[in-house]
């Protein structure tokens, strides 16, 4: 039954029905309103069993996870931002131990200068770190993602993260429709794990790994990262049959027919992104929209299939890397090697600035005309900017 | 001062059934809040809509905007309302800041937290400009004083609202409020929003009349 709800709050009963038993989260805006719905569910006992851990830190919490995950508990977190650089050195710990926690990034933008608003940089700076990356476009597919990464991780024995807008989506209000709890125990069957800690039957988990093994450690995590291509549209599947809805796939694809030139996006943007796409369709003017709802592993041969008759390609980042452009562009990049097309880097968004219909629309015909630089910063204040410089404070 | 910065010959794109609503008040006075309910009400009368806040500073007193989409549609679109329909201002010391009229569609509807008369309000430029916009004032401070005890505007403003708009109906947002609000508390902001609804609608009919 569709409900009026909050993107947080339709996130916390969802986890709430995949029946974690261990939820261990330190809160961060935007964030807060999942774990703190989440508290709320366990104090009043409609989730149970799980233990609701109260800690000092994100790293704690992510220890307290890898731990409760560990002996083989359903494990669940959620953080942003700082919080999440903070768990960094847990981060490679988790997936390195092949524990299959699921934690929600409600992305926002990292500081200095302090900003608690949205873009990818979060998320973006631990995209190496082996954990899976799921994006969401709206709070429907947050929600999805959310019973589908469970199913993921469980299956490859790999944390997922499940990446959606702070504010925009976490914040935002919207029709959802959440699974049922029948729906969520056919789909989510009980976790068994693959090995725990025992005291009754102890081992070593994560013991010392010398130059004879280590590249064969991460030689076979890169391996079950390319498997999480086969399985992610494969439960994706399956999550439509038992919900009627859509289940997760690795790129979305809209306004493809005779479209010359393609932007690719992470996130809530698409959303924008598709609506302003067919303003310019009834102008005459064909733009697609690819997604890409798996960012890690990232689907480079979808992406590929997706892009393969454009002409101009436009990656729309979230994120930047100082120095070099767009993290994403680097990727697209790499799927079309080979290929003639024209690739530009549009950095849009950062730390909340507003993405609107009319930017967009001005960068596409823009692009349409060949006339994007390699590297454009969308809505740049360059007055502001000359200021700054003046004074010296660009430097 | 330039008061407004109105969308001329706002092309027609294709959604025109879309109806955005955006408000403006003081940290503290539930402008987001407000919006959320707004969503909910229209949620509850069978449309889609999305509400949401906006991305400034979070100080109890700094000025603070929220947004309300509303639809019969899916909605996609996560720009802020950038094109209002209507205009919610929860606190009249905004009515001079920068931005708080921008974009307000030619046939617009204003609703002001004010003890005072539209022309009270120094608005002349903007009505006198455009003649098409509805500039309507509700002291929803004073109601939500005599019911709340204390001057909390958004529920009281959302009553007025419906007396000015056909996109939600009163009992769609006395329904919201007593959803949000359990028990008394909720008992409360119904009666001030059903008093904002129905002074707004004898002002109307007075300004009809007239």
């Amino acid at each position: 039954m569709p409900e009026q709800l909050e993107g947080s709050v339709a996130v916390a009963r969802t986890v709430a029905r995949c029946r974690p038993q261990v939820v261990c989260a330190y809160p961060i805006t935007p964030q807060t309103h999942i774990v703190e719905g989440l508290s709320v569910l366990v104090r009043e006992g409609s989730l149970a069993p799980c233990e609701f851990v109260n800690v000092e830190s994100e790293f704690a919490a992510l220890s307290v996870a890898i731990g409760a995950s560990a002996t083989g508990a359903r494990t669940y977190t959620a953080t942003a931002s700082q919080g999440l650089l903070y768990m960094a050195e847990a981060l490679y710990n988790a997936s390195g131990l092949g524990l299959p926690i699921v934690m929600t990034v409600a992305n926002r933008a990292i500081g200095a200068p302090i900003n608690i608003w949205n873009d990818h940089s979060d998320s973006m700076s631990q995209r190496d770190c082996g954990w899976l990356q799921l994006f969401a476009e709206d709070n429907q597919q947050a929600v999805d993602l959310h019973v589908q990464a469970f199913r993921i991780a469980e299956e490859l024995s790999v944390p997922v993260m499940v990446c959606m807008d702070g504010f925009v989506l976490t914040h935002a209000y919207e029709q959802v429709e959440l699974p049922t709890q029948e729906q969520v125990d056919a789909f989510v069957p009980l976790y068994q794990p693959r090995q725990v800690l025992d005291p009754q039957a102890p081992i070593t988990i994560g013991a010392m790994v010398g130059p004879e093994a280590f590249t064969e450690v991460r030689y076979l995590a890169h391996e079950t990262q390319l498997r999480a291509l086969e399985v992610i549209p494969r439960i994706g599947a399956e999550y439509a049959e038992v919900t009627g809805r859509p289940g997760g796939a690795l790129v979305s694809a809209y306004n493809m027919t005779d479209a010359d030139i393609v932007v690719v996006a992470m996130g809530s943007v698409l959303g924008t992104l598709k609506d302003t796409v067919d303003e310019l369709a009834a102008d005459g003017t064909q733009v697609g929209v690819v997604g890409i709802t798996t960012y890690r592993p990232f689907p480079a041969a979808a992406v590929r299939a997706a892009l393969a008759d454009a002409a101009r390609v436009v990656v729309l980042e979230r994120a930047i890397s100082p120095g070099v452009g767009g993290p994403l562009t680097a990727d697209v990049r790499g799927a079309l090697a080979g290929l003639s097309t024209e690739i530009v880097t549009v950095v849009a968004g950062l730390g909340g600035r507003a993405i609107t219909r009319p930017s967009l629309r001005a960068m596409l015909l823009e692009a349409g005309r060949g006339a994007l630089d390699l590297l454009t910063f969308l809505d740049l204040d360059l007055p502001q900017i000359q200021r700054a410089q003046l004074t010296g404070a660009g430097r | 001062m330039p008061l407004a910065l109105f969308a001329e010959g706002e092309a027609d794109d294709g959604r025109s059934l879309m109806y955005e609503v955006r408000l403006h008040g003081r940290g503290g006075q539930g402008a987001v809040t407000a919006a959320e309910l707004l969503s909910v009400a229209a949620f509850d009368g069978g449309g889609w809509a999305q509400a949401f806040p906006s991305f400034g500073s979070e100080r109890t007193g700094a000025p603070v905007a929220a947004f309300c989409r509303m639809d019969d549609r899916p909605i996609r679109l996560r720009e802020p309302v950038l094109n209002p329909n209507a205009l919610l201002i929860l606190d009249a010391t905004l009515l001079h800041l920068d931005g708080v009229f921008a974009g307000l569609r030619p046939d617009g509807i204003v609703l002001i937290n004010s003890a005072r008369q539209p022309d009270e309000l120094g608005l002349g430029d903007l009505t006198g400009r455009h003649p098409d916009v509805t500039v309507t004032t509700l002291d929803a401070s004073a109601i939500a004083r005599r019911h709340l005890g204390r001057p909390l505007p958004n529920g009281v403003m959302l009553g007025g609202f419906a007396a000015l708009s056909d996109t939600v109906s009163i009992e769609g947002v006395l329904q919201a409020l007593r959803e949000r609000f359990r028990g008394s508390t909720g008992e409360s902001n119904a009666c001030a929003a059903q008093e904002a609804y129905d002074t707004v609608r004898l002002t109307r009919e007075a300004t009809v009349d007239a």
